[in-house]
């Protein structure tokens, strides 16, 4: 299937990435080369796969629910551009 | 023991011998490699050097030698770190601007176990950006050279990716051995261009956490060196259980150097015909059939076996990994780590911080992965490629029926120019067609470097074994270097 420049606006919206409108038609070129290409899986015949998620065949393991690690803000934060008394910030969400 | 005259000659296993016969200080291979990293800033092979850190690493190892508390083979080794790995207290970028300043507080499990086994690092080797790519072209600190050239033909190559700072920096002797990650042959493929040794462990072997995340089902670290025992060695020093990532494997890791020896004969090596994909490279068909020879020669039984959908690999791998890769690199944001671009309000905040922060072919594979997981493509897309992803898994399931390794290429051609095929996306993600397959299906494979090109430049013969059985595919490995004999080294021009 194409994928169109609308297709592209919306999607770049859902992953929060800013594509300049110049851009928008380059995209969704390059998407539908991509994606056309990968329809050829269409020719596979997959009725009654289980789709596979992961090859560990494996539970996931349980541990006991007790605090591991914590007490440490400065490190965690140490990395933030824009760090404020022990806290991440960003521009204000709630008037 | 005889030292070489330079003692970046030494191979790991030769390097653990002289410094246990106090032939040679961990310090004196540690300063012969910071020299020659000096010397090769062309090759771009690394993002942060780490030389203070190195010393410190090596003098310390020598005086827990001259102590008599020697921490075993890899003790004193000097090692280049894939700069995917994060590392405490140094800068890990991914090679990605939004992550370009970040420092770590804490160690990667794999990274950890080496610094447990007492190896040296040397720095951060460079890499495609979040390792997405099979040139080492998208890096944001700029594109690593392959040490090889072309006969009579001076133009700079690349070394394969994403593991191709690594790559480079084995092949031109800066370091004895390296570590890469793999996630749909970015050991592998960068170890053929390069004419060294690439492994990927089973899915599970190597822990993954404090990795930067690329597609979490597929990507595993594993050992690039310049000989089969080296790769058995420090793998040996990255494997192992450890209970903070779920996927991996709680079970003892083997002593892979032990079984090194053992032939190849009886032993039933599995040719699907699949993999004589359109277009092959008739050097590469070439290559492929005389490591039949060599395998049969050393008393090994050929057996013809089918991959059907080994077509269809590529394809579903294009889907699985990007949609993961949207997923995970959702965590770049600008508030907790990494650059930041302000905007009006906070999803401005983040889509202007994406937007300068991610460079074309991760906001490529980001957009193809979000769509292949939006409402109404989900099932057309995703769900389709992880059910022939089972099918995949399947045809290697009933292949290990007839055989216990199986024998391909490793990529479809040599190594090419800068350049060359960087406007083509499709044309770049048919570099992995013959690793990718076994990526999905998480089986440990190897690339072994084992002839030259026409024009001089090194291709590779690849391995797949069983599931966790990286012993046989070690011992079948070495069968094939021992018949290769490949000795040839870049002579950059």
């Amino acid at each position: 299937m194409a994928v169109d420049r609308e297709t592209v606006v919306r999607v770049a919206r859902l992953a929060r990435l800013k594509v300049p409108e110049d851009e928008a038609e380059t995209l969704a070129g390059e998407l539908s080369n991509i994606i056309g290409w990968i329809e050829q899986l269409d020719e596979v015949n997959t009725d009654g796969v289980e789709p596979m998620a992961s090859v560990a065949d494996m539970k996931l393991r349980w541990r006991a629910d007790e605090v591991t690690d914590g007490g440490i803000p400065d490190k965690v934060t140490a990395n933030a551009p824009d760090p404020q008394n022990g806290m991440f910030s960003v521009p204000k969400v709630v008037e | 023991m005889t030292l070489p005259s330079d003692l970046r000659d030494l191979t790991i296993a030769e390097a653990r011998d002289a410094l246990a016969a106090g032939d040679v200080s961990a310090r004196e291979l540690t300063e012969a490699h910071i020299a020659a990293i000096e010397a090769a800033r062309d090759l771009n092979a690394f993002i942060t050097e780490t030389p203070d850190r190195a010393l410190a690493d090596a003098d310390a190892s020598d005086a827990r030698r001259a102590d008599g508390k020697s921490l075993g083979a890899l003790d004193g080794i000097p090692l280049a770190i894939k700069d995917l790995f994060c590392t405490d207290g140094v800068q890990t970028t991914a090679a990605s601007r939004i992550l370009e300043g970040f420092v770590p507080p804490y160690e990667s499990s794999v990274t950890t176990r080496l610094r447990e086994s007492g190896t040296v690092m040397l720095g951060k080797t460079n890499l495609d950006e979040f390792a997405m790519g099979s040139s080492n072209e998208t890096s944001y600190f700029g594109k690593v050279e392959n040490p090889w050239r072309r006969d009579g033909d001076n133009r700079p190559l690349v070394p394969g990716g994403s593991s191709g700072g690594s790559a480079s920096a084995v092949s031109g002797r800066l370091c004895l051995g390296a570590t890469g990650t793999d996630t749909g042959g970015s050991i592998r493929q960068p170890a053929a261009f390069c004419g060294i040794v690439g492994m990927k462990p089973t899915y599970g072997r190597c822990s993954r956490w404090g990795i930067v995340a690329f597609a979490s089902s597929l990507d595993q670290a594993g050992p690039m060196t310049r000989t089969v025992r080296d790769s058995a060695i420090l793998l040996g020093g990255m494997a192992g259980f450890d209970p903070k990532d779920s996927t991996s494997a709680d079970m003892e890791t083997p002593d892979f150097e032990a079984m090194l020896d053992g032939g190849v004969k009886g032993l039933r090596v599995g040719i699907p015909a699949e993999y004589a994909v359109d277009g092959m490279n008739p050097e590469i068909s070439a290559l492929w059939d005389q490591g039949k020879s060599w395998l049969k020669d050393a008393g090994a039984e050929l057996v013809d076996i089918g991959l059907p959908h080994t077509k269809y690999a590529l394809p579903a791998y294009y889907i699985i990994a990007p949609a993961e890769a949207s997923s995970n690199l959702a965590r770049y944001d600008g508030v907790r780590y990494g650059q930041r671009e302000d905007g009006a309000d906070l999803t401005e905040l983040y889509e202007n911080t994406r937007a300068a922060g991610f460079g074309p072919e991760v906001r490529r594979r980001i957009l193809i992965g979000t769509y292949a997981l939006s409402s109404g493509y989900y099932d057309a897309y995703y769900l389709k490629a992880q059910k022939v992803r089972a099918l995949i898994a399947r045809d290697f399931h009933d292949a290990y029926e007839k055989c216990d390794v199986i024998l391909t290429p490793t990529t479809p051609g040599p190594a090419f120019a800068m350049g060359e095929k960087s406007d083509d996306p499709i044309a770049m993600y048919l570099n992995d067609v013959l690793t990718v397959p076994a990526s999905l299906a998480g089986l440990p494979a190897i690339s072994v470097p084992a002839g030259l090109s026409g024009d001089g430049l090194p291709l590779g013969l690849h391995l797949i074994g069983r599931a966790f059985d990286e012993t046989t595919l070690f011992r079948a490995a070495q069968a094939l270097e021992d018949a290769a004999g490949f000795d040839a080294r870049p002579g950059q021009g």
